[in-house]
């Protein structure tokens, strides 16, 4: 399975400033020492090998979009925050109108996660199929809703796909695109689900917007056994430990100290820091990957735990 | 993970031995918190956590220590932690509880700037 991310940002999507660029720039000129450059592979190469990550790219600023690629020829996506809108150009631009069907498991219903549905391109495509699913009740309402006026110009009933919806149960495990897939209830303001995909001996586990209160003993085992063994576990590591057993208590999101405990009692292989907070710099997003990294190192009890830090366009094989 | 508790004139001095995880957050919990809650007997406004003993923390026993520090604040107390280790303090930094929590290198210190009664009643033994 090879996994993209298209949106990687928490609860707002933002974007870079001019300031922010300059920042950039500035950085990187500092960092070159007045050396040049006599060709562009040079710069390259000196972009690509010798700056930070967060000063010569951006964790992106698109709210959650997550696509699982499984080589079947179908497409399947986590939740459709704006980084839909990329994957959907993406798509145009590769399947020339080819009708396509779009496997679209859903979170929750916040509007971080569905509004990029909207400017999803292929859901304006006349045979196309779109096939979203989740545990919420309300779902259709909320897409209906979303696309109708005053919010929205174009009414739900003019898109030119076909659009269903499925309604899964939790912990009921069931095969989607050749995927096993098991629905998780996790602890959000009005619930949010974790997804556990399985497909050929690997397992890919999408868990935003979730909150871990880990001294809850059986709670702690329920994620410890749904994260079990996972190849990657994509996880909110929206705010520090201590704004989410402080200000930020039950606003429904968690911690990097969390992902990186839960994964190693699970035994993961793959932790993926995910949903950025809104506010967050590149800097600040770099340096809370270095001191997870760091926590991971000081911690570990046998097996090693891969970190990364997701950003918009990024891709993970499993 | 055990608990040790001396009271040196106005302050409370609870030691925490150990480690500290999910599993047995609940008991750290349970033995810490009539130490802070109003009306327990033996309960104290201040109270030193002296943590030269403890090996490891888990993000269920500093969720403890925050609500035991809640509780100390509601009572106009405080709740202070001294004599991290580095492993302790690396994790601290890093749950960003450094910048919530009070730091002192040694239980001394700590009496040293909250109580000076209570450190000359430690050193008179």
């Amino acid at each position: 399975m090879r996994i993209r991310f298209w949106g990687t940002r928490g609860s707002l999507p933002v974007s870079l400033t001019a300031a922010d660029i300059k920042q950039k720039i500035v950085e990187s000129l500092i960092a070159a020492g007045g050396r040049a450059f006599k060709t562009r592979q040079d710069a390259q190469s000196f972009v690509e090998g010798e700056l930070p990550f967060s000063i010569s790219h951006t964790y992106g600023g698109n709210s959650s979009c997550v696509e699982i690629d499984t080589g079947t020829g179908e497409y399947v996506l986590c939740d459709l925050g704006t980084g839909a809108r990329p994957f959907g150009l993406h798509v145009m631009s590769q399947k020339k109108g080819a009708a396509s069907t779009f496997h679209i498991f859903l979170s929750h219903l916040h509007w971080d996660h569905i509004m990029g549905f909207p400017f999803l391109v292929p859901a304006y495509v006349p045979g196309n199929r779109v096939i979203i699913y989740g545990c919420h009740d309300a779902i259709e309402q909320a897409f209906r809703r979303q696309h109708s006026s005053p919010c929205f110009p174009v009414d739900f009933a003019q898109l030119g796909a076909k659009v269903e919806f499925v309604k899964l149960k939790t912990g009921v495990r069931q095969r989607v695109a050749g995927l096993e897939v098991t629905p998780k209830l996790q602890m959000h303001g009005g619930d949010s689900y974790g997804y556990r995909f399985e497909r050929d001996g690997k397992v890919v586990v999408y868990s935003t917007d979730s909150e871990h209160k880990t001294d809850d003993k059986a709670s702690t085992r329920e994620f410890v056994e749904f994260f079990s063994k996972a190849d990657l576990v994509i996880f909110d590591a929206m705010y520090s430990l201590a704004d989410t057993v402080s200000v930020k208590e039950d606003w429904g999101h968690s911690s990097n100290i969390v992902g990186v405990e839960l994964c190693q009692l699970a035994k993961a292989k793959h932790l993926c820091l995910f949903h950025h907070e809104p506010v967050y710099s590149d800097a600040k997003i770099a340096s809370v990957l270095e001191e997870t990294l760091r926590l991971e190192q000081i911690t570990r009890e046998g097996h090693p735990l891969r970190i990364s830090s997701a950003y918009d366009g990024m891709e993970i094989v499993v | 993970m055990q608990v040790a508790v001396q009271r040196y004139a106005d302050v409370l001095v609870v030691a925490v031995d150990g480690r500290i995880d999910y599993v047995n957050a609940e008991e750290f919990k349970a033995a810490l918190m009539p130490y802070l809650t109003n009306g327990t007997a033996g309960a104290g406004n201040q109270v030193v956590l002296d943590l030269s003993r403890l090996e490891y923390i888990s993000s269920a026993g500093l969720r403890v220590l925050m609500i035991a520090a809640r509780e100390a604040k509601a009572r106009q107390g405080k709740l202070i932690a001294v004599a991290l280790q580095p492993v302790v303090r690396e994790i601290f930094e890093i749950s960003k509880f450094t910048l919530v929590f009070q730091l002192f290198d040694s239980v001394q210190d700590a009496l040293r700037q909250i109580s000076p009664t209570a450190l000359a009643a430690m050193k008179s033994g």
